[in-house]
């Protein structure tokens, strides 16, 4: 059993994505192609295997505390596709 | 001497000895791309005038007797997904076509302090996801052995430019395979080292727990040398590891005594291309002709791997690309237009009294990143991006991705027991030469089981080397794997420079 296209239409709002209607056709094909395949994982017994997120055994790597400089406001907003003098610049949350 | 027919080691001794300077060897790699790229496609952005600005410089602290870097003088190509400050940075997306980052990637900085040139940005797979250069969003690089062919990827820029004598030095990045693949396809050496050996600052993310950036070049001399400059602890990224680095340029050329070397019968099943096959166990040979012993190991979980991977790689992708918001940086959509067809699809609901869809109507906020991230990803990132996201949402969290994260340790566990026995394991990179462009393209699942020799090294974080090994019936080059324990890159080297010194694969050109 694959996905539902009403799951990947879900999906796409969690993802902040939107397909059109023949995209979401495909992408429910080409997707549950994928989780058929990696389903195969369920047939080993890992009741007793430490999931393993990262490969090294470092855990919190503390810094000093002390100032250095950053990136200065001008650099930082170089980039923005919209801004204002000091700002990101985003529509209107609020109102509608 | 005949620059383009020169190692990058060779190269460096030729500028010390003021044969060269780095100003002339730069205009011949300019003069190679002037003539060569166009029918490749390796580079994405090249600036000539920065090139040689860096290069006379170096070339007039040279005369003033000034103590050079390690690099001093050689052009090294860059990945486009490592960020250079001024010099604009994609990742091969739309999304970030016009990019500007403010801060060199450490490995950046390092190529820098070692007075390398950096000549070009390598295009790539959009954010280094793919097999085949072709998910970038501005053009396709073309295998330089057969021009119908791919030079593989994600880092295939990064692989065709040194096949093609364009630069005799590449970065390139390897999330699942993306540096040893096309090194495979090109014909030329290519490392993954251990992850935490570089630092990944700067290194536009895609997976964080499996991106690590390594060299690409002709011989394992040369890898050594490059891996020697970017390697290195740094407090810029917590995961990099507090090692030191040694000195891989002053062992490379030792041969490994009592060298022993581990067969998977894993890397040897169904799918294997008969001639990839024959080449490999033709290279175990070379090795044994050199006092290696082999034994047969097991790498049980290695045929999980694929399944392991792209379950875990596209839940940290779908983390990592959340970033792309149309907000801080890069694209984002007309917002005019998204809110006239949204204030149209209100009215539509409104005058249908469709009071459901209505409350589910996007905010215009919501609509800006949805629209923004369809419109600026392409296909395959969307593709895993939603994966991710379906398998880390509620429901499914611990069927998919706490799974896979156990099995990655079970594949983990499988290379510590095979590596008290051995000191290499030797199998193929790839189970068959470059395919050709377009083969692959409305077929996501069979692209992805393309990396089955490669995936596991990442998985484990250990260090991998491709390096060129026999050159098919149809005239593709071959490559041969070699895997060693984290921290291991020292052997690795060795061992590839022992292969290297008794044949000369790594010598031959496209056409």
């Amino acid at each position: 059993m694959g996905l539902t296209r009403d799951e990947v239409a879900k999906v796409s709002l969690l993802a902040r994505l939107r397909f059109s209607d023949e995209e979401l056709d495909t992408l429910t094909t080409q997707l549950g192609q994928v989780v058929e395949y990696v389903r195969q994982l369920e047939e080993l017994d890992t009741e007793s295997v430490l999931p393993m997120a990262h490969v090294e055994d470092n855990h919190n790597i503390f810094a000093d505390d002390l100032p250095r400089p950053s990136l200065n406001r001008e650099d930082a907003l170089a980039n923005a596709p919209k801004r204002d003098d000091e700002c990101y610049r985003v529509p209107a949350v609020l109102g509608d | 001497m005949s620059v383009l027919e020169s190692t990058a080691t060779e190269l460096l001794a030729e500028l010390a000895a003021g044969n060269v300077s780095a100003a002339e060897l730069t205009q011949t790699y300019l003069a190679q791309i002037e003539d060569h790229d166009e029918a490749i496609g390796a580079f994405l952005n090249v600036d000539a005038e920065r090139a040689l600005t860096q290069a006379e410089a170096i070339d007039t602290r040279r005369r003033a007797g000034a103590k050079l870097g390690l690099l001093a003088g050689l052009p090294v190509a860059v990945k486009d997904v490592l960020c250079t400050k001024g010099w604009t940075t994609t990742c091969g997306s739309r999304m970030l076509e016009h990019f500007v980052p403010p801060y060199d990637a450490t490995v950046i900085s390092k190529l820098k302090a070692a007075d390398a040139v950096l000549i070009g940005k390598t295009n790539m797979d959009e954010f280094a996801m793919g097999g085949s250069t072709e998910n970038s969003a501005f053009k396709r690089t073309h295998n330089p052995w057969a021009l119908d062919r791919t030079p593989g990827g994600s880092s295939g820029g990064a692989a065709a430019c040194v096949a093609s004598n364009m630069a005799p030095l590449s970065i390139g990045t390897d999330t699942g395979g993306s540096i040893r693949q096309p090194a495979a396809f090109c014909g030329v050496t290519g490392m993954k080292p251990t992850y935490g050996r570089v630092s990944r600052y700067g290194l536009v993310a895609f997976a964080s727990s499996l991106d690590q950036a390594g060299p690409l070049a002709r011989t394992a001399e040369d890898v050594a040398l490059l891996l020697e400059a970017i390697a290195g602890h740094d407090p810029l990224d917590s995961t990099s590891a507090n090692v030191s680095t040694p000195s891989y340029t002053a062992t490379v050329r030792e041969p490994l005594a009592g060298l022993r070397l581990g067969v998977a019968r894993e890397h040897f099943g169904d799918g294997l291309d008969r001639e990839v096959d024959a080449a490999v166990r033709e290279a175990i040979k070379v090795f044994e002709s050199q006092g290696a012993s082999v034994h047969e190991i097991s790498l049980p979980h290695s045929k999980y791997a694929i399944a392991t991977y792209y379950i875990i790689a596209p839940c940290e992708a779908s983390s990592n690309l959340a970033r792309y918001d149309g907000v801080h940086y890069g694209y984002r959509t007309d917002e005019k237009e998204m809110l006239a067809e949204l204030a149209e699809e209100r009215k539509a609901l409104e005058a249908a009294g469709d009071r459901a869809r209505l409350d589910a109507l996007d905010s215009s906020l919501v609509r800006m990143y949805r629209e923004t991230r369809s419109e600026g990803f392409g296909a395959e990132v969307k593709r895993r991006v939603m994966l991710g996201s379906y398998a880390l949402s509620a429901g499914y969290y611990d069927a998919y991705y706490v799974k896979a994260l156990k099995v990655r340790r079970l594949i983990r566990e499988d290379y510590d027991a095979a590596f008290k026995d051995v000191d290499l394991i030797i199998g193929p990179t790839t189970a068959t030469a470059a395919f050709k462009l377009g083969e692959m393209n409305e077929d996501p699942l069979t692209m992805y089981l393309q990396d089955l020799y490669t995936v596991s090294a990442n998985l484990a974080g250990i260090a991998a080397i491709s390096v060129p090994c026999g050159i098919t019936g149809s005239g593709l080059p071959i490559g041969l794997q070699l895997q060693a324990a984290p921290f291991e890159e020292e052997k690795l080297l060795r061992a590839a420079h022992m292969f290297q010194r008794a044949t000369d694969w790594h010598t031959r050109r496209p056409g």
